[in-house]
């Protein structure tokens, strides 16, 4: 007899590692200690460019607890290159990265020299007795200005401040009509410039990196996203064998992108250690993560738009600048181009070109951060119909229908060349209208305007898709990226019943464990509380892509569940044997094997114990259950919904309040409802915040004037309104789970709802933009046709301000 | 983030800590609830050669009154100050203000006198204890003094005590029954003010019988919105005096510049502030 079990994917159930994670009760990098355990801290350019012209550190190595004074000079032999794995171009001009600058810093918060000592205070207290001399050079922040004939450049040697010039074509790539007779014969043409600012990912946990030098392999534990990359990574840069390098990421606080890195402290960690034999650690301040951990977004994006009098569009020109920073990164460079494909959108495109030209600039590198190209792509397309609403005087939902695939055109190759698997853009608008009343709104709206009301109302809308599960290796090799885009799993089976899943996909919060408990509860017929995850470390876990994009359910889980049905194959074959019947007369369900038309069966637990034994097994078959897998997707995932957003902005402060959210998102089957709502909830709040709250700033010289939370301003819930979130539910066709990602959604659709909604309000005033972030002064600003003019000069509040007043 | 090396002294007394002070000469700083400087003294924006903490000096701690001022120990916490009943009877526009001052975790331990010392213009209890003619009370090695609110604010973050003197006490005369409101304007919620307001008035019969207007980040220092409060004084409370009033908010203010707003920017919000904290006070 089987009873009903009721199956676990789908259970809203909490996560299993919270209890840890929040009490901080946990292996975080920086809570682990060793014995003889020495502290490495980082002298910083203050400069953002110049040449080093001497460096003392005498007086420095003289100190209390020092035990090493390090510049880049001593360094110029071992350190090698920091590694770019993403050659866009055969031509990509990439200057030499090393983590301890040698002679020239290009951008202010720079490695110019470490001291390791014997407590992190003598290492600090070190640092400010290292005299350096710097020769200023020529600073460039602008990237319109970097690309001028004579601007003066960020890397003489490269002669050129552009690192790489992409293009896609839908005429010359064969996928659809040329751009530019779309928008000669365009009936309406709308031309905009959008900037997607800066912005700093801002992870809760700083980065730590602790490398042990005393055992037979190197270990190195990093606050990181990508440990299996990391330790690659680490052998091809600095030549040391991979197989004597182990890295582990233990518990990881957050990365949105920015742990998505090889660090220049990573390699100082490991260099330092392995130069003077014993453990060293080193953990960030905030303000170093603020100005040293890579930045996000910023773009400026030219776009032109043409379409005919009734709304539909007939094409779109992109043409970007996109801000490096001084070095490539991990995939720096590649991080506009995930976005290459996404400008279209949900739309019947039929003619696209884009462009890029990447820039370089003197200021803390760019990469991954929440949605990494997506955004922006998503942002500018979903702003664009709204002008082209307001420009054919209709509504811009009208718009919109007008143009996206029908839910009965699945599947829809897009003008990129990419499959969309599924998707129902009706169903969730529709459901997203009535939860947000939209009708009431606009009716609401047009009265507030009659009445000229001090605060008006707006709606915004953003009808978003995005390509997610990073991917399909042969798309990756397309694009010239350095690695494949599969993930590993595997599944022991303990001798008790209880089961051990290792997966390549090393979570940093998203909770991972409790959401592959769940799949693979239902897989083997397991208890839930019987499966054990474990991630993040080379030795337990040898293969491995890491998280990010979301990748993890949708690549990582399918592994999972491949290695699952192996182990249920090799079960088979061994419960046939001891049930005495042929492997067809069994069937498998709840975590049971039943001769079919028969009382008899045998447990997946039994079968462990009887393999685990082995004493009578079937001729030729190995005494294991355990299986692995690795699964590489035959296509993205495309999650897709509708996010309607109410604004009202105060005509006299310019102050915006969000009124009303709603969204309806479409992320295929769901493990777990509560994850999938938290992850929708903060992927809200970090879209939200890009239109309204955060914005990396330098000034003249390159210095980051946002470098702590009382000047880069993230909102707390205080600031956010309660959402109204809902789903609508069409399986990806792609993976057998029928799941897509969520990780990023929510990030990619609110920012461009809430900015739509802002300027919806004041349309009507003669504003059709407003720079992200929305800040009252801005709002205020355009609202009064006047530039705002935040270049600054001194006001109270703000560290920045006690720093100002001390002085 | 690990703060140079200091020398710490942790007085018991007044005396104590004064003693402190001068025995530690121009370098020295006062600990009191840390909130602005300890992230200073981390970020080593700072490096005295001595930290005097004044946390265990009882005196230094609690709310009193006397028959014309509720006197407000500098070492109070703003979470004590804003629940304190003397205050709200007395010193309403204190409680509304401190109400609004950064997080519930700030307000457990940032106090009412460090605040006032640190001197930042966007720090919100200035204003109001500008507007309410508070008097700080001051000691140093030649005993007592005391300092109209008016004379102590000299600049961004400067005040007349001297390297060897802490203030101890803050007497805010009484405005019994007065109508208060703090209308704060920041981007999130615990951020400073970018421009604030806070009124008091006394009406009576319907007439504004006295008025305070403070304004916060107006200038280097607090600043009184005089022409505000002569635009409202025998007037009555109705909505036309307070919003013509309100247009008075910007004269003789001298508002700085930053990424969250321009001169003409604050003074458009000193005006429409004025103009909602009043609206607010008379009717709730």
């Amino acid at each position: 007899m089987t009873a009903t079990v009721e199956p676990e994917v789908g259970k809203s159930r909490r996560r299993k590692e919270d209890a840890r994670l929040i009490t901080g009760r946990t292996r975080w990098t920086d809570n682990i200690a060793l014995p003889g355990m020495l502290h490495m801290a980082i002298l910083r350019s203050p400069a953002a460019h110049a040449r080093i012209a001497a460096i003392d550190t005498s007086a420095a190595k003289g100190m209390s607890g020092v035990l090493a004074v390090v510049t880049g000079a001593d360094l110029a032999e071992e350190q090698g290159s920091l590694p770019c794995a993403w050659a866009i171009t055969p031509d990509m001009k990439n200057p030499p990265h090393p983590a301890l600058a040698v002679d020239t810093v290009h951008y202010a918060g720079e490695a110019v020299a470490v001291v390791v000592a014997r407590s992190s205070a003598e290492a600090q207290d070190a640092l400010e007795a290292i005299d350096v001399d710097y020769d200023d050079l020529p600073v460039v922040l602008d990237m319109e200005a970097a690309i001028a004939d004579d601007a003066p450049l960020v890397h003489e040697s490269l002669g050129t401040n552009k690192n790489a010039l992409w293009v896609f074509d839908s005429a010359e790539a064969g996928t659809g009509g040329s751009v530019d007779e779309a928008i000669a014969a365009g009936e309406v043409v709308i031309e905009r410039k959008y900037r997607q600012q800066r912005l700093i990912p801002a992870f809760m946990e700083p980065r730590s990196v602790l490398c042990d030098p005393t055992g037979e392999q190197f270990t190195l534990w990093s606050a990181t996203q990508i440990p299996h990359i990391l330790r690659l990574m680490l052998a091809l840069t600095l030549g040391v064998p991979e197989h004597k390098i182990r890295v582990i990421a233990p518990d990881v606080g957050g990365g949105f992108g920015g742990k998505l890195q090889v660090t220049p402290e990573e390699l100082l960690v490991f260099l330092l250690a392995r130069r003077l034999g014993k453990p060293v650690k080193y953990t960030e301040t905030r303000s170093e993560a603020m100005a040293t951990a890579h930045h996000g977004r910023d773009q400026i994006q030219r776009l032109t738009l043409s379409a005919r009098r009734d709304g539909t569009i007939t094409g779109l020109k992109v043409d970007l600048l996109a801000d490096m920073g001084a070095y490539l990164s991990l995939v720096t460079p590649g991080i506009p181009i995930l976005g290459a494909f996404m400008y279209n959108a949900i739309y019947k495109i039929p003619a696209y070109r884009f462009s890029c030209t990447n820039v370089f600039t003197n200021k803390v590198m760019t990469d991954a951060y929440r949605g990494a190209g997506r955004p922006e792509a998503t942002f500018a397309i979903e702003r664009l119909m709204d002008e082209l609403a307001a420009e054919l005087e209709l509504d811009p939902m009208e718009v919109r229908e007008r143009n996206w695939i029908r839910h009965e055109e699945f599947p829809f190759t897009t003008v990129c060349g990419l499959t969309y698997d599924s998707g129902n853009y009706e169903a969730a608008t529709d459901k997203a209208k009535e939860l947000f009343d939209y009708d009431g709104l606009r009716r609401e709206q047009l009265e507030r305007r009659e009445r000229g009301d001090a605060v008006q109302l707006g709606v915004g809308i953003s009808t978003f898709t995005e390509m997610c599960g990073l991917a399909p290796s042969r798309v990756l090799g397309s694009l010239s990226y350095g690695a494949g885009g599969w993930e590993h799993a595997a599944i022991r089976m303990l001798p008790s019943g209880k089961v051990e899943v290792v997966t390549g996909s090393s979570p940093h919060g998203q909770g991972h464990e409790t959401a592959w408990s769940q799949i693979v509860a239902d897989q083997l017929g397991v208890p839930f509380e019987d499966v054990e995850v474990l991630h993040g470390d080379t030795q337990s876990s040898h293969k491995g892509m890491d998280t990010y994009g979301s990748r993890s359910l949708t690549v990582g889980a399918i592994a999972v569940v491949k290695a699952a049905d192996k182990v249920i194959a090799k079960a088979r074959r061994i419960a046939a044997h001891m049930l005495e019947c042929g492997e067809d007369d069994l069937d498998f369900a709840g975590g049971r094997f039943t001769v079919r038309g028969t009382d008899k069966g045998a447990g997946i637990g039994d079968i462990a114990l009887a393999v685990f034994a082995a004493h009578d097994l079937p001729d030729g078959v190995e005494p294991s259950l355990d299986s692995e897998a690795t699964f590489d997707p035959e296509n993205f995932s495309f999650p897709h919904g509708t996010h309607l957003c109410a604004t009202e902005v105060d005509t006299e402060t310019g102050r915006v309040t969000i009124r009303k959210y709603v969204c309806v998102d479409d992320v295929g089957k769901v493990v777990n409802p509560l994850i999938v709502e938290g992850q929708v909830h903060g992927g809200l709040a970090q879209g939200i915040a890009q239109a309204l709250f955060e914005e990396a700033v330098h000034d003249e010289n390159g210095t980051l004037t946002t470098g702590t939370f009382a000047d880069y301003l993230l909102p707390s819930a205080a600031d956010l309104p309660s959402f109204v979130t809902d789903r609508t539910e069409t399986p990806s066709t792609t993976n057998p789970l029928g799941v897509k990602g969520v990780g990023e959604a929510g990030t990619i659709a609110s920012t461009p709802a809430v900015v739509n909604a802002i300027v919806d309000a004041v349309r009507h005033l003669g504003v059709d933009d407003i720079e992200m972030p929305c800040t009252p002064f801005r709002v205020w600003s355009a609202i009064h046709g006047r530039t705002a003019d935040t270049s600054g000069g001194q006001a109270g509040g703000g560290l920045g301000s006690i720093q100002g007043g001390l002085q | 983030m690990i703060p140079s090396a200091f020398d710490y002294a942790r007085p018991s007394t007044v005396e104590e800590a004064v003693q402190a002070l001068v025995d530690a000469g121009e370098d020295a700083k006062v600990l009191a609830g840390g909130q602005s400087l300890l992230p200073v003294l981390r970020m080593r924006l700072a490096a005295p050669t001595v930290v005097v903490d004044i946390g265990r000096v009882p005196e230094l701690r609690g709310i009193t009154e006397d028959a014309d001022n509720v006197v407000i120990g500098a070492m109070t916490t703003h979470y004590d100050v804003a629940r304190d009943h003397l205050v709200q009877d007395h010193a309403s526009l204190i409680a509304r203000a401190t109400e609004t001052v950064a997080d519930p975790q700030i307000r457990h331990r940032g106090t009412f006198g460090g605040s006032l010392a640190h001197a930042d213009p966007a720090g919100d209890l200035l204003a109001p204890a500008l507007a309410l003619g508070a008097v700080m009370v001051v000691a140093g090695p030649n005993g007592r003094r005391e300092v109209p609110a008016s004379e102590f604010f000299v600049d961004y973050f400067t005040t007349t005590l001297a390297a060897d003197e802490l203030l101890v006490a803050v007497k805010v005369p009484k405005h019994t029954g007065w109508l208060s409101h703090y209308e704060k304007f920041n981007r999130v919620a615990q951020a400073w003010s970018i421009v604030a307001v806070g009124v008091s008035l006394r009406v009576s019969g319907g007439q504004i019988a006295d008025a305070r207007v403070g304004l916060t980040n107006m200038a280097s220092v607090p600043v009184r919105a005089v022409g505000v409060e002569q635009a409202l004084i025998g007037q009555p409370a109705g909505a036309d005096v307070l919003r013509a009033a309100a247009e008075h908010a910007a004269e003789g203010t001298s508002p700085g510049s930053d990424g969250n707003g321009d001169a003409a920017y604050r003074s458009q919000l000193a005006k429409v502030l004025t103009g909602r904290a009043l609206s607010m006070a008379v009717g709730g």
